[in-house]
């Protein structure tokens, strides 16, 4: 089972989020924004990073740049969570470097879904 | 592995109406005409954190409203719109209208439904007032997520013949072949061949470089769409045809004898009950609302726990000693009691500050009153908060906000002046509201300082003359005319405005503040402003006290108001009419009480040489006669009201250290009994 970074300003999403990976048994780090979250992931390798777009101090798609120029995360599954259903959002999170992406409202299955698709 | 996210629910409940605050705030430092972008976007992301919440638990209503306020913000903020004062309030409704809606859905109560509606049309009408051809950003657009639909809906039945042909960079993006097709195999069963030549011999390889590509031969009545879903991360790193297997077929592949095994199956199952996050009241969404909860600094936790832990270590070093004690260790045994003492004192003072609350709690509210009263009566007004860390208790917090309101609207309603009255006047246009809060002593001081029209001293006093409240002649200090205000039935404004002028008036205010016991006081200079002054104990259920003894009982007066104890002096005593007595004190005269009288105790004769305790409170004096002044300490306050009912001239019970009960004096009420005695008596007297 994967070790992987949650990153979401708002707590109850992060509770969700973190509360349905384990579930399914993976162990969970969460982080309330960018910033946070790649300070995070420079301690430690996550097998995956899920994040939300819109966040204070760091936004998700900085994050994904970010991380992206660090070696151990050329190759990470990079996962975007978010309710901009706009194409222009998910072309903006493609060219930073996202693996893919899930669009909320929050479901539990397909938080699911997008994971077995990069983790196992 | 259905997962109920309802536990989730009152974290939502909180942050939220935390998001709501952040965008009032945030709307009401807006300007017209001057967009602030940083502002905006954080507005925009509290509503976008609301959305997304409120579509995870189905909160309908609110996800419709924060859908088409984001879509206002979202014009906003690219500029597309300007900000207009109409916009500012028209979002500042939406905000108020989100949190009845929240809280409805909290409390499982109905909201009203008209105003979310009438909201989310003046939403919609002012983004496509906006500019004309918006009509498009109103619609929900909500399903734009989903790629388009497929063209020719569901599968032949025969299955899908899939070319993929990734990019080179597609390692790059996080996506791994492997997975796509394990993903694939989930739909049906499949059959794939891998094209690998291109792959280059070894020494030239690069294994960052995706350079396979594969033809995948998928079985059964499947959707075209859901294979699209499968490659929907992928769709701009990889060449990708499906084309239905029959047309396709025919040329090469067979039928499959044995389809991959669909292994990527075992990924989902559920793992144990692995969930302890955070313990806080998660328990049930439904009744969370009846059960008040306080947040507390982390930091005043951790105190808390290193003094358990010193308490700890002093009561096994006493446990040590009393084991095998002898005279010798007497010194030692009082160290170690001294220190309990001192341990239990800061551990009481620590758990007291858990109930401290910043006064911003009760400050929040009011910069979008005063935002909603300067539109009301035209007037232009700055608001300064000043010592929005100073902590109070929370419930005197709580009940400390309707009279601080209550002010606040006065200064706007009568205070301050309008904007050409006050240019009139060689004044700034803009009146000055500012509030200030800090620790003086024992109390919490709350200030209200306009520069308004202050209040006029002659017509307050002429209006207390009229209710007969004053004798004609009699010359009073300003204060004690400012203090007036506070007298029920006295107003300098002859009519009630729709503002200020609601029924509660300033006497009930200072009722409210003196139940806290605390105390208000004015201070005025007519043309020049207004002070109003709160003071207010630190906490409510613990204070400092003097222990004293009438007859065979002990009493107990707060230490805070005590002005000096002493010993009479003869000379000093004066007798008035009737019954009462005097007592000179500082260059004054100050009533004296003799509470063994007032307490029905028998006894009682000459006042010379006896013991008295000056006591102050609402800056009258008073002298109390008491028998005999014992020790100083912490006494916890017992209601009387809750456990036997209310008596005049105490403010509660306490129990001693050596388990009696004493009443605490209410200064306030003795003063009032007093009075009230003294003009039986005098009428007796006259009689």
């Amino acid at each position: 089972m994967a070790n992987i970074l949650a990153v979401d300003d708002s707590a109850s999403m992060r509770q969700m989020v973190s509360h349905t990976l384990k579930q399914n048994g993976h162990t969970v780090v969460d982080a309330p924004d960018g910033k946070a979250a790649l300070d995070k992931a420079k301690q430690q390798k996550f097998d995956a990073v899920i994040t939300d777009v819109n966040m204070p101090n760091m936004d998700g798609i900085t994050l994904i740049k970010e991380l992206r120029k660090l070696p151990n995360y050329k190759f990470t599954p990079l996962l975007l969570l978010t309710t901009e259903s706009a194409p222009e959002k998910k072309q903006e999170g493609k060219a930073a470097g996202a693996t893919g992406w899930l669009v909320k409202p929050f479901d539990p299955e397909k938080l699911m879904g997008a994971v077995r698709k990069v983790v196992r | 592995m259905s997962i109920d996210m309802n536990q989730f629910l009152q974290t939502f409940f909180e942050e939220s109406f935390e998001g709501l605050d952040d965008m009032e705030n945030g709307l009401l430092n807006m300007t017209a005409g001057e967009p602030d972008v940083e502002q905006l976007n954080d507005i925009f992301r509290a509503a976008h954190s609301i959305k997304g919440g409120a579509g995870t638990f189905g909160l309908n209503s609110v996800t419709d409203l924060t859908h088409k306020l984001e879509t206002l913000l979202d014009r906003l903020r690219e500029g597309e719109s300007e900000v207009t004062t109409d916009g500012i309030n028209l979002l500042l409704e939406s905000v108020d209208c989100l949190r009845s809606l929240l809280q409805a859905e909290r409390d499982g109560t109905e909201a009203d439904p008209q105003q979310a509606a009438d909201i989310t049309t003046r939403l919609a009408a002012m983004v496509d007032g906006g500019d004309g051809d918006s009509s498009s950003n109103g619609k929900d657009g909500d399903d734009a997520g989903s790629t388009a639909a497929a063209d020719d809906g569901s599968g032949p039945g025969g299955g899908w013949r899939i070319g993929f042909t990734p990019e080179p960079h597609l390692f790059m993006t996080g996506n791994d072949p492997l997975r796509l097709l394990e993903e694939l195999s989930e739909l049906g069963e499949i059959q794939v061949s891998c094209d690998s030549s291109s792959l280059p011999a070894l020494p030239d390889l690069d294994p960052e470089q995706c350079v396979l590509s594969w033809t995948i031969d998928l079985y059964g009545d499947v959707e075209r769409q859901a294979i699209e879903e499968v490659f929907e991360w992928v769709e701009d790193d990889c060449s990708l045809t499906i084309a239905p297997l029959e047309l396709a077929a025919g040329d090469t592949t067979t039928a499959p004898e044995t389809a991959s095994d669909p292994q990527a199956a075992s990924a989902g199952e559920p793992a144990g009950d692995d969930t302890p996050q955070k313990p806080a009241q998660q328990s049930s969404g439904g009744n969370a609302s009846t059960s008040s909860s306080i947040r507390v600094d982390t930091g005043k936790i951790d105190n808390l726990i290193d003094m358990v832990g010193e308490l700890v270590i002093t009561q096994s070093m006493l446990n040590e000693l009393g084991e095998n004690f002898t005279m010798d260790k007497l010194e030692k045994l009082q160290d170690g009691l001294a220190q309990l003492e001192r341990n239990t004192r800061e551990l009481q003072e620590n758990v007291m500050r858990i109930r401290m609350v910043p006064i911003s709690f009760a400050y929040s509210r009011l910069p979008r009153m005063v935002h909603d009263l300067m539109r009301q009566l035209g007037k232009k007004v700055d608001l300064q908060l000043n010592g929005e860390e100073t902590e109070l208790d929370k419930t005197v917090m709580e009940k400390i906000i309707d009279p601080l309101v209550h002010l606040v609207r006065n200064a706007m309603d009568h205070g301050i002046e309008a904007p050409e009255k006050r240019a009139e006047l060689g004044k700034q246009e803009t009146g000055t509201l500012e509030m200030n809060a800090y620790h003086k002593g024992g109390y919490i001081v709350i200030e209200i300082n306009d520069d308004g029209a202050g209040i006029s001293r002659d017509r307050l006093l002429g209006k207390a003359r009229e209710a007969s409240l004053v004798d004609n002649g009699e010359e009073l200090s300003d204060e004690q005319v400012f203090d007036f205000i506070f007298h029920p039935g006295l107003s300098t404004h002859d009519e009630a405005t729709d503002v200020s002028g609601r029924g509660v008036g300033m006497d009930v205010v200072k009722r409210n503040i003196k139940a806290l016991g605390g105390n208000i006081t004015v201070n005025s200079t007519p043309g020049r402003g207004t002070r109003f002054a709160i003071h207010l104990p630190l906490t409510l259920s613990i204070l400092d006290g003097q222990l004293f003894r009438v007859g065979d009982q002990v009493y107990v007066v707060p230490l805070i108001s005590i002005m000096e104890s002493l010993q009479m002096q003869g000379g000093k005593i004066k007798r008035m009419a009737g019954t009462s007595e005097l007592y000179e004190w500082r260059d004054d005269y100050i009533p004296i009480i003799r509470l063994r009288e007032l307490f029905n105790e028998t006894g009682g004769g000459a006042l010379e040489n006896e013991l008295m305790v000056v006591v102050e409170e609402d800056d009258r004096y008073v002298g109390l006669h008491v028998d005999e002044l014992l020790g100083q300490q912490q006494v916890v306050i017992k209601s009387l009201k809750s456990n036997y009912r209310p008596v005049t001239g105490f403010a509660g019970a306490t129990i001693l250290g050596n388990g009696t009960v004493a009443l605490i004096l209410d200064i306030a009420g003795l003063l009032e009994l007093a009075q009230a005695r003294d003009e039986v008596l005098t009428k007796g007297a006259n009689n």
